[in-house]
């Protein structure tokens, strides 16, 4: 799980708005832009791992029991994985906060 | 000290910035802006100067070379005006924002339609909002020197801002003038060699200009806007290392005869030698007429400015270029010192003009008439903005 940077002030910011540091990437939280969550039935999940190959994310790694979290840093909501599951395990959840 | 030799302001320009030994030259060529970089062309090829001639297929491109051999590391250059400035202008904002000192060399050229090739300020405020720093130039000299110092200011530390060096087209680019080119060594001694703050390098990758979204492009914004806040003062002082070695003073605004005078011209290039000229008229019929010339248009002198003409009672502020703005607001020169005057809640009359357009003759005898309309005018009889010299 990345870091959360936080948000700099402008004179934070490095010289000329230059990345400095190559594959920061990682550290922007993405997950924030959610409004619907995946969420995985495990009685329904075969571990396929369908939904890791089709997110365009990296939110999926597969956990000790051999089934594919979500990393809700990164998860945009996008739904691809939800779509994209043959046995419909994965639901989309109406973020409420 | 060199000598003054007779040389074609262009020519005495691209033998100035060969003479900051640049490392890149990419350019497109366009009237009235091409013997400046046919001259760097030439001396490339015949091996006189070091560097690379990129011959780019537009203006676009030419700013898009400069912006990689800029960030590479390169003393970069490239000259345009007019039209090509318009199609380059997307990547200027780019050029400062990635805090890239290249040099522009600009032969100011009106801006179609109708097709016109000759001189006034349009690509000049054009580029007003880019984040350049923006030098003018009245004379021959007066470009060369520029040019020099274009690098020195872009280049300091404190500064890291690509600058543009305004000469008015044809009226300076094409005539030849009485130019002391500064001796090789002095140039040498003046410009230390470039040393990025910060460059394209395999061994240790950095990306320039990445997406910046709505939580940073604010921060962004400030930063820069500093940067070009905190040049001012630097500028000054290069200037005044420049005058201690080649002896040619040069400051933010420069003034004529204005501690006396009534009524004060405010303008910008080539317009403002004539200005003098008839206000050595007008002083002698025993008018007290004076004049503020802008050196440095952005960032803009706002506080030298309201030294210069704080004492007059009529300001004849000439803008060399249509402002389509409705009529109801001046000129954009105009305008920006009726702000600074606003601000510090002085209010003379103010009389603005739209002078030169596309290579129309600004004569004394103009001068004369724009400084006895607002002289002679009520106080809120004086429009937003006139022009002159139009035929009814």
């Amino acid at each position: 799980m990345a870091k959360e940077t936080g948000i700099k002030s402008w004179k934070e910011l490095n010289f000329g708005i230059a990345i400095t540091t190559p594959g920061n990437a990682a550290e922007l939280k993405t997950g924030d832009w959610r409004s619907m969550r995946p969420e995985t039935d495990r009685e329904k999940c075969t571990k396929c791992g369908q939904c890791y190959i089709f997110c365009p994310d990296m939110v999926y790694s597969k956990d000790a029991e051999g089934f594919y979290a979500q990393n809700y840093y990164w998860c945009k909501g996008c739904g691809i994985c939800a779509k994209e599951c043959p046995v419909d395990a994965i639901t989309m959840i109406q973020e409420v906060d | 000290m060199s000598k003054p030799i007779g040389i074609e302001v262009s020519i005495a320009v691209a033998e100035a910035v060969g003479l900051c030994d640049v490392d890149v030259v990419a350019a497109y060529p366009i009237t009235p802006q091409t013997h400046i970089v046919e001259h760097l062309s030439e001396l490339v090829a015949d091996g006189h100067l070091d560097a690379e001639f990129v011959p780019v297929e537009s203006e676009h491109s030419a700013m898009s070379a400069c912006i990689g051999s800029s960030a590479a590391g390169a003393r970069t250059f490239t000259s345009t005006c007019s039209q090509g400035y318009a199609l380059m202008s997307e990547l200027c904002y780019i050029a400062s924002a990635l805090r890239l000192p290249i040099v522009m060399a600009v032969a100011n050229r009106a801006l179609s339609a109708p097709i016109n090739i000759w001189n006034d300020h349009a690509d000049l405020m054009y580029a007003r909002d880019t984040g350049w720093i923006q030098l003018l130039s009245e004379n021959g000299q007066e470009a060369v020197d520029m040019s020099v110092l274009a690098f020195r200011i872009g280049e300091d530390k404190r500064v890291c801002l690509p600058v543009q060096v305004n000469l008015d087209g044809f009226t300076m680019s094409h005539v030849i003038e009485p130019i002391a080119i500064p001796d090789e060594k002095e140039v040498k001694k003046f410009l230390p060699p470039f040393k990025p703050a910060l460059r394209l390098d395999p061994a240790n990758p950095v990306t320039f200009g990445p997406v910046g979204m709505p939580d940073v492009y604010t921060e962004a914004r400030k930063a820069q806007d500093e940067a070009l806040k905190a040049t001012k003062p630097v500028i000054q002082e290069i200037f005044n290392d420049f005058a201690k070695q080649f002896g040619r003073q040069y400051k933010l605004v420069e003034t004529y005869k204005t501690e006396d005078a009534d009524t004060i011209i405010v303008a910008m290039g080539s317009i403002a030698q004539t200005a003098m000229t008839a206000i050595d008229k007008m002083r002698a019929k025993g008018k007290k007429v004076g004049i503020a010339r802008i050196r440095v248009y952005r960032p803009f002198p706002g506080a030298e400015i309201f030294e210069a003409i704080k004492g007059a009672k009529n300001l004849v502020l000439l803008d060399r270029v249509t402002a389509f703005a409705g009529g109801e607001i001046s000129g954009p020169v105009a305008l920006e010192i009726k702000s600074v005057l606003f601000d510090r809640k002085v209010s003379p009359k103010v009389g603005n003009f739209l002078v030169g357009l596309g290579g129309r003759d600004v004569t004394g005898q103009n001068f004369e008439e724009m400084v006895e309309r607002v002289a002679s005018a009520k106080n809120g009889d004086l429009p937003a903005y006139e022009f002159i010299n139009v035929r009814e």
